[in-house]
């Protein structure tokens, strides 16, 4: 569906309490356009339970439940056990975490609530870090990324998530990008018609995290597919189906924008550029990406 | 029926018909989720069950589901509940009526699945309410006059049974069942204050101020001061339904005339009243006050018991740099108030059987002034 025929309805509400050029808050206004009046989320440990506003106000025009960081995809499994019980089918029950809560601390709750065929969908909004309690490293941050507690750069590459993920089997799963947001959009609405456990994850690039300026958040997503950073990508039934951009560069039709288009605007790897270019790491992680390609066209064409 | 604490436990959970269990195996707890698990397939429990994946994930499932206006039901022990701690906070903050059994077991290293209740007494301040039983009768009785007591408006928190590993657990007992019919009239439906609800569209839990948490804390403490009330006015309900009682907050044996009163929880409390028995015969004049409810704790009927007696207290836990966690309480609730004397002994941790004889022996070596203040006994 293009923007223009989104639902009118809004649930995330004017006046919050999201940075300037806040990627968690566009992401979330689609992803609840999508899924309309009848969700109710549960909130972990992350931006958005600052962005959500203080007691007794509220940025959210659906029922939210807020929970401990690591307990969203548990908090949710009760939800829906508790709609189930009473009968509710058309209510649709979203965990909505961050990268920290989803690969770290709230992996176990979320691999269980998957392998226990749980209805829902949780949501991974990655912006690469604990950016809430200050920008640490997670286990989605990318290879030589300043954070406040990986100082000379991130020594360790990513996490792949997507893989763990489909290694549940669950019934879909997606990664997309806020940039894109017919792409997200289409794949919320897709996974909400779907019965059983759906995870989409939302590459969302934050300004004070990543250290670009607040106007180039949607620039910042749209180089990071373009680089091949970040795929877009969905997997319905273990198939995987590329999607945009993503596919041209799976399918060799377009080649990978160099990484650094990616990295230079981001003060996080200024440590790369200035005062003298780290080739070594540059190609360390371009080489890495690379590798993650490689391995897509092997299984995914 | 004749059957063990935890399966006695199961047929009560099952019987108050919570609509969401949440669960976790750990020994010496996981008869009671068998057990459960028994009763669904068999048709006889038709709620939701979900076999989570941790006991962190097991009270987060039941405060996703009491959020959502539904009775839940979680059991445990031990690690299981330290896991479970800050989940345990959660729940009270948000004023959750769960209700959960806790089988009181050792906490390691080294392994050890005996009784001691150090894992229950650490979850203290957790806000929860905590009973702590001496009989298969009184578990049973128990877990279905806590969901009246947590789902009441003026309570609204979250419960915890506790009764001993194996002692109780895995014990068996001779128990009166009440029909079905007679439980649904004692406790009927639970209809919640405020659920997530998609048409009243409310957030629960987001960022609070001092201005208004500290008012937070203060409704529980409020709602401990009403279930201090209402404990006692359901226990007197049941007994006036079913004809049994086991005392209020407190419950009180032989203590009449006494001059000396015994205070302990759990098995320990059971094994007393033999005690009990044993010393007035003897002519020692003796008596029991078996603490029912932990949190809210019956500060004021303690006090009432120090009017005429000195008091005697045995703890199966202790706060390690300070002592029995009971005989603090129970000094604290006499502070400037009573000049009563009060003595302490620690006992039966890790598993070790603590008889009337050894009870017996500590309250003698009180009477005859030879003990401390706060004493270890058995070692």
């Amino acid at each position: 569906m293009a923007i223009k025929d989104f639902p009118i309805e809004e649930y995330v509400l004017p006046g919050s309490a999201a940075c300037p050029g806040c990627p968690a808050t566009i992401a979330l206004r689609i992803v609840l356009k999508a899924l309309g009046k009848k969700t109710v989320m549960i909130v972990p440990a992350c931006c958005t339970a600052v962005i959500e506003s203080l007691y007794p106000h509220t940025s959210f025009n659906i029922p939210v439940m807020n929970i401990a960081f690591e307990a969203a995809a548990a908090g949710a499994a009760g939800v829906e056990a508790a709609l189930r019980k009473l009968g509710k089918n058309d209510v649709t029950v979203l965990a909505w975490a961050g990268d920290g809560g989803t690969y770290d601390i709230g992996l176990q709750a979320l691999s269980g609530a998957l392998e226990r065929e749980t209805n829902f969908i949780y949501i991974c909004y990655n912006n690469q870090i604990y950016s809430n309690t200050g920008i640490q490293r997670s286990g989605a941050t990318p290879y030589a990324a300043w954070t406040t507690t990986t100082v000379g750069g991130k020594k360790e590459f990513r996490k792949e998530m997507g893989d763990i993920i489909r290694a549940h089997h669950i019934p879909y799963s997606a990664q997309t990008c806020i940039s894109y947001p017919d792409d997200l959009y289409n794949k919320v609405k897709k996974a909400k018609e779907i019965e059983g456990p759906k995870y989409i994850e939302i590459l969302t690039p934050c300004p004070p995290g990543w250290r670009f300026s607040m106007e180039k958040t949607v620039e910042m997503g749209r180089l990071a597919v373009e680089t091949g950073v970040w795929a877009l990508y969905e997997c319905k039934n273990d198939v995987v189906t590329f999607n945009g951009k993503s596919r041209l560069i799976l399918e060799n039709k377009i080649k990978r924008v160099p990484i650094e288009e990616w990295m230079r605007p981001q003060g996080r790897f200024k440590h790369l550029f200035v005062p003298k270019k780290d080739v070594k790491r540059i190609k360390a992680l371009e080489e890495h990406i690379e590798k993650i390609w490689e391995r897509y066209r092997k299984y995914y064409i | 029926m004749i059957d063990t604490g935890n399966y006695i436990a199961a047929k009560a959970a099952v019987m108050a018909k919570p609509d969401v269990v949440a669960a976790y195996p750990i020994t010496p707890q996981t008869t009671v989720v068998e057990g459960i698990a028994n009763y669904l397939e068999k048709g006889e429990f038709t709620g939701e069950y979900i076999c989570v994946e941790s006991e962190h994930s097991a009270m987060s499932a039941c405060i996703g589901a009491s959020a959502m206006g539904v009775r839940t039901f979680t059991a445990t022990s031990s690690h299981g509940l330290l896991l479970m701690h800050e989940m345990l906070h959660w729940a009270a903050l948000a004023r959750l009526p769960i209700v959960m059994c806790n089988i009181n077991r050792v906490i390691g290293p080294g392994w050890n699945i005996w009784a001691d209740e150090n894992d229950s007494i650490s979850q203290r301040d957790t806000g929860w309410i905590q009973f702590y039983c001496s009989s298969n009768q009184e578990i049973f009785d128990t877990i279905i006059q806590s969901y009246k007591l947590a789902e009441n408006e003026k309570v609204l928190l979250p419960v915890m049974i506790n009764y001993n590993a194996f002692i109780l657990s895995h014990t068996s007992m001779p128990v009166d069942i009440p029909d079905q019919r007679e439980i649904d009239e004692f406790l009927p439906k639970f209809k919640p204050k405020w659920n997530l609800d998609i048409n009243n569209p409310v957030t629960f839990g987001n960022i609070i101020g001092p201005e208004y948490y500290i008012k937070v804390r203060k409704a529980m403490q409020d709602a401990h001061k009403n279930a201090k009330k209402l404990i006692p006015e359901i226990a007197r309900e049941w007994k006036k339904k079913f004809g049994r009682f086991h005392g209020d907050l407190l419950e009180k044996y032989r203590c009449d005339d006494a001059e000396y009163i015994l205070l302990a929880m759990g098995a320990i409390a059971a094994e007393s009243k033999v005690a009990v028995d044993e010393m007035q015969r003897k002519g020692l004049k003796i008596g029991l006050a078996r603490i029912r409810t932990f949190r809210p704790f019956p500060k004021e009927s303690i006090l009432q018991l120090s009017e005429n007696a000195d008091l005697i207290v045995i703890d199966r836990n202790i706060s390690v740099g300070s002592e029995g966690v009971l005989f603090n309480e129970v000094k604290a609730a006499l502070y400037h108030k009573s000049d009563a004397r009060v003595n302490g002994f620690i006992t039966g941790l890790g598993g070790r059987d603590v008889t009337y004889k050894d009870i017996e022996s500590m309250c003698r070596k009180t009477v005859e002034g030879k003990a401390n203040e706060c004493e270890w006994y058995g070692i």
